[in-house]
């Protein structure tokens, strides 16, 4: 029993570490979907704010530079995708991809030559990342049964971004559902003619929109790359801005069903993670290509079964034209 | 203006008479995936043709990928101008030279961990699982909880053989020990995946796992890094990788990728070139464990004598480590 309370706990922790930048870039792409701009380009936005982040804290040894650079960085990228869809008027998907493809390729070649090392930023030390917190009380509190090892493990001890991230939803949702700007957001995204009609700029609120998502990309690169890791790679994001768009949509485009759905993919992943080799009781050892197809499978059987119609904005992905 | 063009073109064709002078092969190397400053295995290659270079005074061509339909493309461009031998690092390239090498029977090409059956190539294959075995028993002598761990990288047999071997080692020192093994996954992209690497390694920390060693290329850095973070002994893989994080890393296991870049050029400048297969062991010094500056401290006399008691008996064949590839599974 103590075990399986051990295991659960630990595997709660490595879950709330995964989803962490899957929470952030689902909540950026909840700012730009909603205000009728399709995003796939989190993927990117978050590998050039690891590149970005990995490289500033390599040369000034700051995190918080490095945060500040990545989500400018990414910033920059938003508005680039917004300058393209929202001036320019553009296909928002082709938009999306040019900046993924500009961005791996981008990256590498930057690494290369600002660093000489094949693409990649030089190892971090401890003080140029952001480290876990531990909280007060967490080492008294580890003699306390059940509640010692949930706070020790489970609350404490994990780094500034990922408490971040939770506090982003509850702010995501009460900026999208309880201020001006939410209910215009979510106005632009279903019927912009209305919005246009009622003397609000069309542009100038999408061009918002696109801008917190750069922002919380920016978030999300910087702890992939300085926090979870200790420098950047290529491709080091591996599709976890696809994951994060997929919980959105999931979550059908709010705040609160896509954290849900972010740490289904989470823990999904952790217990693949936690469950490679591992003997299961009357069952045997699974083999490792099962537990990966886990969480697919997992996904396919949620989608079929329980999570619904999923009913996009509805102007998502149509470029607004100002009647004259 | 015009002068200057003169003078352009004279110093261009005095470069180029000076370098055919110097030269009576044209070596080249195609680097995989990483690039020739990764740290490890690429970058070991690169050691070892600089090496050359500096030894003989001959210059060769390299050509760095990004994406894997450029392996061909550089084989091609490369024998079409000239150059021979060409080396192809990894077994990702063993497509692009098997095909290339049939176009040009004359060229001759050398290709590192993996084996193309043509008269003018020449393979050289690593016997990894002799050196993880060492590193295994390394592994299970330092651990104190008696669990190590195994971070692969895709799942191929390839890393099956380096987990293999490294079973066996820590089997040889602590009958008892439990191995840990896990792979990042089963798609290329596992070998670039530091954030899953260190994930893995957490768990295998949390199920008491205190020395844990990677063959997984990129991810295999966030394996480090966690283990750093935790306090706990890791293992490098390909090169001496025991400086990333001196204290923490217990020991590497080496492939001398090196020598085989080295040995085709300079084989192919003295004529002794040959095809064929070559299979580096301990016995041949193609694989071993690194002992340096950095892990000294790690690393007691005991352990020290009982792994070179294994390499010893290893190379006179007293114990056979078996080899994963062999029959595609591995004893327990």
């Amino acid at each position: 029993m103590e075990d399986i309370f051990v295991f659960a706990v630990q595997t709660l922790d490595a879950t709330l570490r995964v989803s962490t930048p899957l929470i952030l870039a689902a909540m950026a792409g909840l700012f730009s979907e909603r205000s009728g701009i399709i995003d796939i380009s989190l993927e990117g936005k978050m590998l050039a704010a690891a590149f970005a982040s990995a490289a500033t804290a390599a040369v000034t040894g700051s995190p918080w530079l490095a945060l500040a650079a990545a989500m400018i960085t990414s910033l920059f990228l938003a508005l680039l995708h917004g300058f393209a869809c929202i001036t320019h008027r553009g296909n928002h998907v082709v938009s999306g991809v040019a900046i993924n493809i500009l961005v791996s390729g981008l990256t590498i070649v930057l690494g290369i030559a600002w660093f000489a090392q094949g693409g990649q930023t030089p190892l971090l030390k401890a003080d140029a990342r952001f480290r876990p917190i531990e909280w007060p009380g967490a080492q008294a509190m580890e003699g306390v049964p059940f509640l010692g090892p949930l706070y020790e493990e489970l609350i404490s001890g994990h780094n500034i971004l990922v408490y971040v991230a939770l506090l982003v939803v509850p702010l995501t949702w009460w900026v999208v559902y309880r201020s001006r700007f939410g209910l215009r957001l979510r106005a632009v995204g279903e019927n912009p003619l209305a919005v246009d009609t009622a003397g609000i700029s069309v542009a100038f609120l999408r061009y918002r929109a696109v801008a917190i998502c750069g922002l919380l990309c920016g978030i999300a690169g910087t702890y992939i790359a300085i926090a979870q890791n200790a420098g950047f790679i290529r491709e080091m994001t591996a599709g976890q801005g696809y994951i994060a768009l997929a919980a959105m949509i999931f979550g059908k485009w709010r705040p609160l069903p896509a954290l849900g759905a972010c740490l289904m993919f989470g823990l999904l992943d952790a217990i693949s993670i936690r469950l490679q080799g591992v003997s299961i009781a009357g069952i045997g050892e699974v083999p490792v290509q099962l537990i990966q197809a886990l969480p697919y499978i997992m996904t396919v059987v949620l989608l079929a079964g329980f999570i619904g119609k999923a009913v996009a904005p509805k102007a998502i992905g149509v470029p607004f034209v100002k009647e004259r | 203006m015009r002068k200057l063009w003169t003078l352009a073109c004279a110093t261009a064709l005095m470069t180029a008479a000076g370098a055919t002078q110097a030269s009576d092969i044209e070596p080249a190397v195609v680097f995989d995936f990483g690039g020739k400053f990764d740290k490890s295995f690429n970058e070991g290659v690169y050691n070892g043709v600089e090496r050359f270079k500096e030894e003989t005074g001959i210059a060769y061509s390299d050509f760095e990928i990004t994406n894997e339909t450029q392996f061909e493309q550089a084989h091609r461009r490369f024998a079409q101008r000239g150059a021979n031998p060409i080396v192809a690092v990894g077994f990702s390239q063993a497509g692009a030279v098997e095909a290339v090498a049939t176009e040009f029977p004359d060229t001759k090409f050398t290709i590192i961990d993996m084996v193309v059956d043509l008269p003018n190539v020449q393979s050289v294959v690593f016997k990894e699982h002799e050196g993880s075995f060492l590193v295994g028993v390394l592994a299970a002598m330092a651990s104190e909880s008696g669990k190590v761990g195994f971070i692969g990288g895709m799942d191929i047999p390839l890393i099956r053989k380096f987990a293999c071997g490294y079973v066996q080692g820590a089997k040889y020192a602590n009958a008892d020990v439990e191995v840990v093994e896990n792979m990042t996954g089963t798609t290329p992209a596992a070998w670039n995946d530091p954030g899953r690497g260190g994930e893995l390694a957490k768990g295998q920390f949390d199920r008491g796992v205190d020395v844990v060693y990677a063959a997984a290329g990129g991810t295999g850095i966030g394996v480090y890094q966690a283990a750093a973070d935790e306090g706990k002994y890791a293992i490098g893989v390909d090169s001496n990788q025991n400086h990333l994080h001196p204290g923490t890393m217990l020991t590497s296991m080496v492939k001398r990728v090196d020598l085989a870049a080295y040995n085709s050029f300079m084989g192919a400048k003295d004529g002794t070139w040959a095809s064929g297969v070559s299979a580096l062991g301990l016995a041949e010094g193609g694989v071993d464990w690194a002992l340096d500056e950095n892990n000294a401290p790690l690393v007691s006399d005991d352990m020290k004598a009982k792994v070179e008691h294994a390499k010893a008996d290893i190379i006179a064949g007293k114990i056979v480590v078996h080899d994963y590839m062999s029959d595609n599974a591995c004893p327990s």
